[in-house]
């Protein structure tokens, strides 16, 4: 094939390859194999969840899933052996069981574990409560302070001063947000251990990551929309309102979509202001209205907590634990999912 | 559009420009400076635009054309460093920087065409119902006829009326600036402006919207800011020369391309600089 002659050029070209071919080469690997460690860790989590979890959750019996864990509230596991069958039962059972046979169980040892039968309904229901309201609340401050800085404000000194706090509030422990609701909401404000408190505490936290991504959004809408709205007569408001946030809500809800899962994921603000251990009736079992607001739930990271550290562990518990993880993963996903499709169908309603 | 009425100082302004327009004008621009925080970007312009003809701004790039421009239309309010020296704008007679004038009823008044065509990402049929819905306009029969009669008076009716309800953006460059045309007349102003508005275009769709503007000045008044030269010799009745934030010379398109007085004109309309 090779019949041109020889060249300084053609060799130059054709040799073995160079130091930096190879440094390039070295390096690209190096960050292919920083990539796949981070992947091979979330494959490891999740598999681990959803195995441990999922065996939890789902069973090979119809109707395929573990429909008590997913509808009942959490119960006290009585665990004994009657006529040589190690029998499993849940405190309502038990008694029940105890009231129609009370014979049977003399003399036999019964043991209890807190927690470990019946389900997580309420968790459920509570932990898609805080994330809902949060959201709400979250979106009107942060969405309003967004639109007021990057379209209002003038630069200057005090804006500055603002951007600043914003950006330190992000560093702010989710801790120190859980003792400041805590002190600011269920204390000074005598709103007690509940969702309301619950939701500002976790709004404040995640204000910082909607006011930042808002802006962002706000200010990657051409100025030529603004400008066109205002040439035509429009107020600014007018503009905004019918310009520009239109076609930035998209990048709002993307940024809403990590503060969802933050906001899902956070035990800590919650367990001062909105979170209880164990709770008998369902949040929509109020007497008024107004109690709605007013009243403590369950939430699934905080019983994942509670049963993970603060009662003795056992074969039982764990089941719980791996189950209330995987069903917490789900529960994120898809509140998150809800996020994402209204995004999509924003983005394709107002493509630019 | 009511005759502008004689203005007090039209003395001062044609000692400060000589060869001000000969027709009673409809927009009066008088010793104008205008700064952008500290740095001044016009000099003591005055000029005057007159009614239902078409005033062309050139000039090399930074040399204030466009800030002028949207000095008409008070878009410069946006800019917050930007802020008039002295010296007033009026249309019609009337300041169009003092204090009580409504900036709104202002700028429907005068209608404005980007640089870069900026259809809104809606509908053709909501681009050019934008600007009445804003006032107020609601009456579907009367919108219809509006769209129709915008679209019929930028030149586009034919090539759109089948696809009302599709998006402004899937039209072409050309289309676009049209629509955009469209959207600004639909408002009935009595003056368009118009940003560099074939400098993102090829020369077939730059052709069209110029045969356009010979259109519209026919019902409006237009001040059109060219990069291109050949564009302003061919659409404008009178073209003002910038440079440096001030302004060299402004008379008819004609003297200025082939008689000009000064000899930086002439060296710009010649090509030797800019």
């Amino acid at each position: 094939m090779n019949t041109r002659p020889e060249t300084p050029a053609r060799r130059s070209i054709l040799r073995q390859p160079s130091w930096a071919q190879r440094a390039e080469t070295a390096f690209f690997g190096l960050l292919r194999l920083g990539t796949y460690f981070v992947l091979a860790c979330a494959a490891v989590i999740f598999l681990d969840i959803g195995i441990k979890g999922g065996r939890v959750v789902f069973q090979v019996a119809p109707p395929f899933v573990n429909v008590p864990f997913l509808t009942q509230a959490p119960e006290t596991l009585n665990v004994f052996t009657l006529d040589g069958v190690k029998t499993k039962l849940g405190d309502r059972e038990f008694r029940a069981f105890k009231a129609a046979h009370p014979e049977k169980l003399q003399g036999v040892a019964v043991e209890s574990y807190v927690y470990s039968a019946g389900g997580i309904f309420p968790d459920i229901v509570g932990t898609v409560l805080l994330v809902v309201g949060s959201m709400v609340i979250a979106l009107v401050l942060g969405v309003f302070s967004a639109i007021y800085l990057s379209e209002y404000a003038k630069d200057g000194p005090f804006v500055r001063f603002l951007r600043l706090s914003i950006v330190n509030l992000a560093g702010v422990p989710s801790i120190v947000f859980g003792l400041f609701g805590f002190g600011m909401f269920v204390i000074l404000f005598n709103w007690n251990v509940s969702l309301l408190a619950g939701w500002f505490t976790m709004a404040f936290m995640v204000l910082p990551i909607i006011i930042t991504a808002s802006e962002e959004a706000l200010r990657a809408v051409p100025k030529g929309l603004r400008e066109g709205a205002l040439a035509l007569g429009a107020t600014k408001f007018q503009s905004i309102r019918t310009n520009v946030l239109p076609y930035a809500l998209p990048g709002i809800l993307t940024s809403s979509v990590l503060a969802i899962a933050r906001v899902a994921g956070e035990t800590a603000p919650i367990m001062f202001t909105a979170a209880y251990v164990v709770r008998d009736q369902m949040p929509w079992q109020v007497e008024k209205w107004t109690d709605f607001f007013f009243q403590g739930v369950m939430a699934l990271p905080y019983h994942i907590y509670v049963v993970a550290s603060k009662i003795p562990q056992n074969e039982y518990t764990r089941d719980v634990q791996y189950g209330t993880a995987f069903v917490f993963l789900f529960t994120v996903a898809a509140v998150a999912l809800c996020a994402i499709v209204l995004r999509a169908r924003l983005r394709k309603k107002y493509r630019w | 559009m009511s005759p502008a009425p004689a203005t007090p100082s039209s003395d001062a302004r044609k000692a400060a420009a000589p060869k001000a327009a000969a027709v009673q004008p409809v927009i009066e621009i008088e010793r104008l400076d205008f700064f952008y925080g500290e740095k001044q970007a016009l000099f003591d312009v005055s000029l005057g635009v007159a009614a239902k003809q078409v005033t062309a701004f050139i000039g090399p790039s930074g040399c204030g054309k466009t800030t002028l421009l949207r000095c008409l239309n008070r878009m410069n309010d946006l800019i917050d460093v930007a802020r008039i020296g002295s010296g007033e704008i009026r249309i019609d007679g009337i300041n169009i920087y003092d204090p009580r004038v409504d900036v709104i009823e202002l700028r429907k008044r005068v209608g404005m065409v980007f640089q870069k065509s900026n259809p809104f990402p809606k509908s053709i049929y909501e681009n050019i119902t934008f600007g009445l819905r804003l006032h107020g306009l609601r009456k579907k029969a009367q919108l219809d006829e509006i769209v129709e009669r915008s679209l019929r008076g930028a030149a586009l009716w034919d090539e759109v009326k089948d696809r009302l309800h599709e998006s402004g953006l899937g039209l072409s460059g050309g289309q676009q600036q049209r629509l955009c045309i469209a959207r600004a007349i639909a408002v009935e102003p009595d003056v368009i402006l118009m940003d560099e508005p074939c400098s993102a275009l090829d020369p077939v769709a730059t052709a069209k919207v110029e045969e356009l503007i010979q259109e519209l000045k026919l019902r409006y008044t237009i001040v059109i800011v060219t990069h291109n030269m050949q564009q302003a010799a061919r659409v404008s009745d009178r073209t003002a020369f910038f440079y440096l934030g001030k302004l060299v010379e402004f008379d008819t398109t004609q003297r200025i391309f082939m008689n000009p007085a000064n000899p930086q004109t002439e060296a710009y309309v010649s090509g030797r600089f800019g």
